[in-house]
């Protein structure tokens, strides 16, 4: 690896690597290129071994030279992974095993034909799809944050060179601070780390002082069922330090810090291989590129704790406290790390920041609403056909994401809600589907744009119990510095557990209501000041869900466990037995009715000694046993 | 470990003096002893005082609030059910309760023989398998209820 002594070294490189990028996706190397999906769902399903594999039989066939296969970052489409995609063919392979590697190989590459039974099978129009471009989950997305992810091997920084990275950073070098800033405020780009803060803006609070200050990279990603920031530090890291250096660059650091989840152990490896790399070209360190720019990058880990994803307590955890809030103002920009002007950033916010600087404050600003410019990576989860990653242009609507890019909801069920925002957040119904994804908009229909998280629920599922289970994740997260939200969460979810538990009362929703504007307005930090939502807002959504709970003593949706049944329906029992011999307490026993057709007398359930373990329902062949 | 035996000692002090130059260690610090010994106890703690001048209040106040450090030692199989909220719409809760129901443990408890621990996680990333079991590295994918039996037999056989 060379070392740049100068802005013209760089330039040279990149111009090289872009053409051995260029060849690698359109073939004219005369090389084919594999990448094997490695995020984090394809990666729990083996994804390597299925690289190892193609690497064997490559050797085996002495094609090491003209074949090559990386495993790249995450490809979104997660419930069809894992992924082998084909360049310069474009051929996507989904739900590979390992034991596919041998007939890709063998087929494909060798031989020049489809592997058929590995395409992309579109479930609307029950058609083979072998193109990757052409699957329609892909077709209304828009790629700036997750730009390169799934394409380049995130553990080659000439290949990320190559694809355009540190374009912004040369870029950024040739502006003078002010005007960098003033280029990030045009483009509109504002947090995504959840409140939506401009964030050129929070880098103008910088006081121009002497001495040191600090940029730092929020990772911690707490939002339970979101890996947004995951997918782009694994994917493409490069990026999130590039951003992390404009920005650096911008307000005047002198070194950058990354906390990260310790959960994230590949993000974390890939940020320090990118890191070391970065180092080793001189494009970090002392006087980069000879412009007298000096910047260092420190990696932190997370230890578990939610509320370190607040900034002030990312802080004090960065310093080897508990990660305990700091009350505001001192705002981070005047008194921040080690009581020197620090900006906190989320991952996606620094990634599309070298976007920003490369192609222009105007080609960033094109996409989105009024207020909220560029795109929003989310993470689809829950009952959704298509869960994955997802990057669309700020406007579009939760119809287009849920049904265009989501697939709908499977097994023919009915869509109730999707939860954005986690914890902090609020659910949005089918009435909210034509909303268009911008933060302002979110906010009035009562949840949030969040961080990305969104968790799609369906008619079996209780927004009731959804509700409880963040409170109950909040009650856990509190840091217990401040007692509303200490406190009061606790009592919040006591209240939650006696409804679900089938002893609610009508005063008890007043009694919710009534704690959560206090919490709301006494806590000190954005934990406990938004707790309260989830249940606020399957308040306003869901009312005669929780009336259900309180007066007919039923969970609609059969969740709670103290306000549903099991019942077997004796015409459809066919006698077998089954259940009965799956009861842990024996509470089955034979009737002696035989229904019509049937040869065996029925079986019923004295619900008296049921313990709701549902093992009947999953073992009766006939489905004869319902909730209700 | 009631006594912390010389080489324990010399290997804490050493993971001490990894982190000299920075600012400040703790937390790096007690996430490699962490990593390497599985738990944090008191000796461990006063040790790492001694050695960095924090005091073991600070120390102990550290280690109580992040969920990753643990006073006590967790068993040979931790068997991590990820409680994330797209794992809980899809019934993780049924599937932890059914680990609890089988080795009579609660999440965040060890078995008496040692051989298991159950732990509630929050998203491991797998959520387009949900739910998602980790059991020491290894990702269980779309666990259902009926199928927890199975895997703790397995680790079971495997133990003996
Ligand atoms: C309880 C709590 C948890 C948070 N967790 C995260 C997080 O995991 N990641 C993140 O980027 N921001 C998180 N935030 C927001 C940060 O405090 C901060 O606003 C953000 O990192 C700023 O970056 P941005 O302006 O680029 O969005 C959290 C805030 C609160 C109150
Ligand atoms: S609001 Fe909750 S999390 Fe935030 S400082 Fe208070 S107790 Fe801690
Ligand atoms: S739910 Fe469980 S306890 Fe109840 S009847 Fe069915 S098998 Fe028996
Ligand atoms: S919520 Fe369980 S893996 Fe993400």
């Amino acid at each position: 690896m060379d070392f740049l002594k100068t802005v013209e070294d760089l330039q040279q490189l990149s111009a090289k690597c872009a053409g051995c990028f260029k060849a690698k996706i359109d073939g004219s190397d005369g090389k084919k290129h594999i990448v094997i999906c490695g995020g984090g769902a394809c990666a729990s399903a083996n994804s390597e071994q299925i690289k190892a594999n193609m690497l064997d039989v490559l050797k085996e066939k002495d094609l090491l030279d003209k074949v090559t296969v990386d495993l790249g970052g995450c490809f979104g489409l997660c419930s069809s992974g894992p992924f082998a995609k084909i360049y310069p063919d474009d051929t996507l392979y989904t739900l590979v095993k390992p034991e596919d590697a041998r007939e890709i190989i063998e087929k494909d590459i060798i031989g020049g034909e489809i592997v058929e039974r590995l395409l992309y099978v579109d479930p609307a129009a029950n058609k083979k799809i072998k193109k990757e471009s052409e699957i329609p989950f892909y077709k209304k997305q828009e790629k700036i944050a997750l730009n390169n992810c799934g394409v380049i091997d995130p553990e080659n920084i000439e290949e990320a060179i190559g694809a355009g990275a540190f374009k912004g950073f040369v870029r950024a070098l040739s502006m003078g601070r002010k005007e960098v800033i003033q280029e990030v405020l045009d483009s509109g780009l504002r947090g995504r780390g959840g409140a939506g803060f401009p964030t050129g803006r929070k880098w103008s609070f910088v006081p121009d002082v002497e001495g040191d200050k600090y940029i730092v990279c929020n990772g911690d990603e707490g939002d339970p069922g979101a890996f947004m920031d995951r997918s782009v530090l694994e994917g493409n890291p490069l990026a999130v330090i590039e951003g992390m250096m404009i920005g650096g660059y911008a307000i005047g650091a002198s070194a950058g810090y990354f906390y990260v989840r310790a959960e994230y152990p590949v993000a974390v490896q890939r940020l320090k291989n990118a890191i070391k790399q970065a180092e080793e070209m001189g494009l970090l360190g002392d006087n980069i590129l000879g412009t007298g720019f000096n910047f260092r990058i420190n990696l932190r880990l997370g230890a578990g704790a939610f509320v370190c994803g607040e900034e002030t307590a990312l802080l004090n955890s960065i310093e080897g406290k508990r990660g305990m809030p700091r009350p505001r103002p001192p705002f981070p920009a005047v008194s921040g790390l080690w009581g020197r002007p620090t900006v906190v950033n989320n991952v996606e916010t620094l990634a599309c920041v070298p976007y920003v600087l490369r192609e222009g404050a105007a080609a960033f600003a094109k996409l989105g609403t009024e207020k909220s410019k560029g795109t929003k990576v989310f993470a689809l989860g829950g009952k959704i056909t298509n869960v994955g990653l997802v990057e669309v242009p700020m406007g579009t609507t939760l119809k287009e994401l849920i049904y265009d890019i989501g697939g709908g909801i499977p097994n023919g069920k009915k869509f109730k809600a999707i939860q954005t925002g986690g914890p902090s957040g609020g659910c949005l119904t089918a009435e909210d589907l034509d909303a268009e994804i911008d933060y302002d908009n979110l906010v009035a229909r009562g949840s949030m744009m969040g961080s990305g998280g969104a968790i799609v629920m369906d008619e079996d599922n209780c927004m009731v119990d959804v509700a409880k289970f963040y409170l109950d994740f909040i009650c856990d997260e509190s840091c217990g510095k401040c007692s509303p939200c200490r406190i009061g969460t606790k009592r919040m979810l006591e209240l939650l557990t006696k409804i679900t538990d089938g002893n609610g009362t009508m005063e008890d929703l007043d009694e919710l209501e009534d704690l959560a504007a206090k919490i709301k307005t006494n806590s000190l930090c954005g934990l406990g000041q938004t707790a309260p939502n989830p249940v606020l807002s399957t308040l306003a959504h869901f009312r005669d869900e929780y009336v259900a709970h309180i007066v007919d003593k039923k969970c609609p949706a059969h969740v709670c466990k103290n306000l549903m049944e099991y019942v077997i329906d004796k015409e459809k029992c066919i006698g077998c037995g089954m259940c009965a011999k799956n009861c842990p307490t024996s509470t089955i026993s034979q009737t002696d009715y035989v229904a019509p057709g049937h040869k065996l007398a029925s079986y019923h359930i004295d619900p008296l000694n049921c313990v709701k373990c549902g093992n009947c329902m999953s073992v009766c062949k006939v489905g004869a046993v319902s909730k209700q | 470990m009631a006594h912390l035996n010389e080489a324990a000692v010399k290997q804490i002090e050493e993971i001490c003096d990894r982190y000299k130059n920075e600012n400040t260690p703790l937390v790096m610090i007690l996430s490699d002893i962490q990593k390497e010994y599985g738990y944090i106890p008191l000796e461990v703690q006063e040790l790492v005082s001694e050695k960095t001048g924090i005091s073991v209040a600070e120390i102990y106040g550290v280690v109580t609030f992040y969920s990753f450090f643990s006073l006590k030692p967790k068993g040979k199989y931790v068997i991590g059910c990820c409680l994330g909220t797209a794992c809980y719409v899809k019934g993780a809760q049924q599937v932890i309760d059914k680990f609890s129901e089988i080795l009579g443990i609660k999440a965040g408890e060890t078995t008496d023989d040692g051989l298991f621990t159950i732990d509630a996680l929050r998203c491991i990333g797998a959520c387009s398998v949900a739910p998602a079991v980790t059991i020491n590295g290894t990702v269980y994918s779309k666990v259902k209820v009926d199928e927890v039996k199975g895997i703790v037999e397995k680790y079971q056989k495997g133990a003996n």
